[in-house]
């Protein structure tokens, strides 16, 4: 059980800094998920906790203690990798029990250690096998069971569950979350999956380009994302952004569609952008509606349908949207659809630096 | 595929068994005259089916031999094979462990330093490397036939393509586990290396049982010759009728742990001679 | 290609290379320092001295009748050992690659002559070639052949060609099977729809196909002629009759154990080196092209 305490952490490649400086504190078992796109740096942030990269600038903590120079095995930290890195030459016994062997741990420990974390995740059977022998899903429990068997401090897990098929995704998600709950050790996460991001996360790092661009609850980043590559990164399908700028209380649209806002910004005439989730629209009837969408092209996915459009109509053009609408819907392309923003439901980004306004 | 079998079949069959034939008749020939009498090989034509003195020859070719006994000579093959296989397996897989998995000043010059050795092999340096080890004192010794042929960048070369196979992570998982450079070369690099170390040795070893000039450079003492080059000795001259029979039973004897080597470890064989050549 | 996980240790890494490097050191370094300062040096006529000579010895080579000579014996050595070892290993391996049944037991019966050392192969070859002993020159001279190697160089010359040829197509079938094998059956079946039958289809799918497995050969057939098949002629010929079966190889010995003339044998083991050493390149020239093809 630890804290973390990340302070003005950056990272650089000779001249490249690819990690410009992030700020984190963690509580004790706390669930926290780096999400991402590819090459962000959320896993050169990982390593970097593990002990695995060097730290250029900053410091950082686990459990009150500067781990800045300290090698990954003194740092008291468990890892899952991406591809399970097991030993292919041990059995799933000692790939388990391997690190508590180095740590010069007695047998009989290590045997009740190891076989109360094969019970815990259902292994007892495999024990014996070598990983090779196993299924992807067996495969990453065995890599998790490799971490729960240290006791550690910390559980790092680097993309553990990108390797599998999207069925076993789901389950093997559910099984972490439980685990990490159930042992409550600190664990850091990182992923570039938004659904896994938001499932298991007590509070999400949304990190892009070496920067944390945002670090809070799920439902917070969701609700109130800090900038505009949060709200565009978070939700599927990504917010509807178009540009514009504030007169009085509408929201003007570059091609001239205006558009009813719900709070009053400080400052209008400069260039923003205007943010709205696709779910957060809706059908109206034609006498209530703020804008209507030309729609060009029409996705079923069952439970939803997703209407793709540009605007049009008395507020003027001014930009592609999305809307997502319930199942039921009867939309086609051609169609003309008048739809109304739910309240409290916008939001404003300054365009040039992306900020929430 | 469908297509026409038949005589195009056939044909190729025959093909095959002339050629195996041909390839094997040189070898069963030598084992035909290690079974037969002095005389009835310097009588041309000589039988084309083995005799009955098998025993003599093979038993007379191993204690008595012409210069020395056969037995000594093939321990001498097996000591200085065995000696080139583990040392050079020995030395090239720590200093291949070395130039991957560390970083440190002089690291490609150590590099080119053993990639230069591929470049020379011990036929085009030899007197230079005769005076070396003479003046080494190592004439007549197993050091002396074993030393100067471990020094080769094959073995290094092979070590170093597979540890870059291996994946990061398990390193980094090591590391996390608490396991410190040697802990990880012993507890999970050398496992993993167990085949590609098999088929090695099972290449030096017959690499190393067929020198044949160095030992005849620095061997000059009959009872530390190799086989291979023991053989030459043997070898009836011009003014000399010498014992036929007996020089084909050590010929014989010459070539049947290499070949043993290759026949039952085919696998291994095949898969060290494809990877040494990469 | 480098490893992106490493670890810190100062002394560690050298000391794993300590081993290798003071092998290579003492015994290739040395010994190769030795041989370019030696082929400076002209030993004095009583062995007390030597004196420093620059090129001397090498525009001695140069000029040597013999010694140029034996490259030509090298160069038809060796394009006669590759030319047949090549083709009839091709030759087995097509006729393997396409036989199902015994195709394993082909393979291994193929494969075991490459344990037999250059050496000992001399000999077995000498034993049914020899003149007078020897059961197929006693067949052959039956037929009215005047065969008598001892004496006559071309004979000589063919012997040992054939002798390490032999030796040597067990190893160019192996590649020659594996490079075979590793052509996609879909391209053949391919070429079987688009109605090429089984040469047309051996003369402009599979050959081209191979032709990276028969570059490496070639190469490796041309250092094994240069540099492996000492045994063959010590065994067999010893170089003679006269310089016919001189090879460099060969020279580089006779010349510096056998003539002790240190100077000549270091100057040629200097060229030697040149020549391996551009075989070398051309081989991972090579390499690289493959890793890329």
């Amino acid at each position: 059980m630890a804290t973390i305490s990340i302070r003005d952490v950056r990272k650089s490649y000779g001249k490249t800094e690819v990690i410009h400086g992030v700020s984190l504190d963690v509580a004790d078992g706390e669930f926290i998920v780096i999400v991402g796109p590819s090459g962000c740096g959320k896993s050169t942030l990982l390593r970097m906790v593990a002990g695995l990269e060097r730290i250029t600038a900053g410091t950082m903590e686990i459990g009150g203690r500067v781990v800045n120079d300290l090698e990954p095995r003194e740092r008291d930290i468990a890892m899952v990798f991406q591809n399970y890195a097991l030993y292919p030459h041990m059995s799933v016994f000692d790939n388990m029990a391997y690190g508590l062997k180095i740590a010069g741990k007695t047998k009989d420990e290590i045997r009740q250690r190891v076989d109360q974390a094969a019970a815990m995740l259902q292994l007892e059977p495999y024990l014996d096998r070598k990983p090779r022998a196993l299924s992807g899903g067996q495969r990453q429990r065995v890599a998790m069971g490799r971490a729960l068997v240290r006791n550690p401090a910390v559980f790092l897990f680097d993309e553990p569950l990108s390797n599998l098929d999207a069925k076993l995704r789901v389950q093997m998600r559910l099984e972490i979350k439980q685990m990490q709950r159930s042992v409550g050790t600190t664990a850091l996460y990182v992923t570039h999956d938004q659904v896994e991001a938001m499932t298991l996360a007590d509070r999400l790092v949304v990190m892009n380009a070496g920067i944390a661009e945002q670090i809070d609850t799920p439902m917070a980043v969701y609700e109130r994302p800090a900038t505009r590559f949060v709200a565009g990164f978070i939700g599927s399908p990504a917010m509807n952004i178009l540009k514009g700028s504030v007169s009085g209380s509408d929201f003007v649209l570059e091609g001239g569609g205006k558009l009813a806002l719900d709070t009053k910004p400080a400052e209008t005439g400069r260039p923003l952008l205007f943010g709205v989730r696709p779910e957060h629209l809706q059908i109206a009837t034609a006498k209530e509606a703020t804008l209507n969408l030309s729609v060009t092209a029409v996705e079923t996915l069952g439970a939803d349908t997703l209407a793709h459009g540009t605007l049009s109509g008395a507020n003027g053009a001014g930009g592609e949207l999305i809307a997502r609408l319930p199942g039921s819907a009867k939309v086609a392309p051609g169609d003309t659809l008048p739809l109304t923003v739910q309240e409290n439901m916008t939001h404003l980004f300054d365009a040039e630096t992306g900020k929430r306004v | 595929m469908v297509e026409k079998q038949g005589f195009g079949t056939i044909l190729m069959h025959a093909v095959l068994i002339i050629g195996i034939a041909i390839v094997c008749f040189p070898i069963y020939l030598t084992f035909v005259g290690s079974t037969l009498t002095h005389f009835e090989i310097i009588r041309p034509p000589m039988p084309l089916v083995p005799g009955p003195h098998f025993i003599d020859n093979y038993s007379e070719a191993l204690t008595a031999g012409i210069t020395a006994p056969v037995g000594r000579m093939l321990l001498n093959s097996f000591v200085m094979a065995m000696g080139i296989a583990i040392g050079k397996i020995a030395i090239s897989i720590l200093s291949a462990y070395a130039i991957v998995y560390f970083r440190f000043p002089f690291r490609m010059f150590a590099f080119w330093a053993i990639f230069m050795t591929l470049m020379l092999p011990v036929e085009v340096r030899i007197v230079p490397t005769y005076e070396v080890v003479a003046s080494l004192g190592m004439l007549n010794s197993y050091t002396g036939l074993i030393l100067p042929l471990i020094a080769s960048a094959t073995a290094t070369f092979l070590f170093r393509q597979f540890f870059m196979t291996v994946p990061d992570e398990l390193v980094e998982a090591a590391r996390v586990d608490g396991a410190g450079p040697l802990r990880f070369f012993k507890d999970i690099l050398l496992p993993l290396s167990v085949t590609n170390i098999a088929a090695l040795f099972v290449i030096l070893f017959i690499y190393g049982w067929n020198q044949f000039l160095w030992p005849l450079l620095i061997t000059t003492k009959p009872e530390m010759n190799t086989i291979v080059m023991g053989l030459k000795q043997m070898m009836p001259t011009a003014d000399d009728y010498g014992n036929w029979p007996v020089t084909m039973a050590a010929a014989t004897l010459a070539v049947l742990p290499p070949v043993a080597v290759v026949i039952f470890m085919q696998r291994l064989f095949v898969k060290g001679l494809v990877e040494t050549e990469k | 290609m480098e490893k992106r996980v490493t670890f810190d240790n100062r002394m560690l890494p050298y000391l794993l290379l300590a081993p290798q490097l003071a092998v290579t050191i003492v015994f290739f370094f040395w010994p190769a320092g030795q041989a370019l300062y030696q082929s400076l040096l002209l030993p004095d006529p009583f062995g007390l001295g030597a004196r420093f000579v620059w090129f001397s010895n090498f525009e001695y080579l140069f000029n040597d009748r013999y010694y140029l000579q034996s490259f030509v014996t090298t160069a038809v050595f060796t394009f006669f050992v590759t030319l047949v070892s090549m083709s009839v290993a091709l030759l087995f391996a097509v006729m393997a690659d396409q036989v199902i049944k015994g195709a394993g037991a082909y393979k291994t019966l193929l494969i075991w002559p490459y344990a037999v050392a250059p050496a000992v192969a001399g000999v077995m070859w000498l034993f049914m070639f020899q003149p007078s002993i020897g059961v197929v020159a006693f067949y052959m001279k039956a037929m009215g052949i005047d065969w008598n190697p001892v004496l006559n160089g071309g004979q000589a010359m063919t012997l040992v060609i054939l002798a390490a040829a032999w030796k040597q197509i067990s190893y160019n079938f192996l590649f020659f099977l594996a490079g075979l094998q590793a052509i996609p059956k879909s391209l053949i079946e391919a070429a079987a729809i688009d109605g090429a039958g089984k040469w047309h289809r051996f003369r402009t799918i599979i050959f081209p196909l191979l032709s990276p497995t028969t570059f490496f050969l070639l190469v490796v057939n041309i250092v094994y002629a240069f540099f492996e098949t000492f045994g063959i002629i010590h065994t067999m010929t010893a170089g003679g009759p006269g310089q016919s079966t001189t090879i460099l190889v060969y020279k580089v010995y006779s010349d510096g154990f056998v003539g002790q003339d240190l100077g000549s044998s270091a100057a040629q083991s200097v060229i030697l080196m040149v020549v391996v050493g551009i075989l070398t390149v051309i081989q991972f020239r090579f390499i690289e092209r493959r890793v890329h093809y």
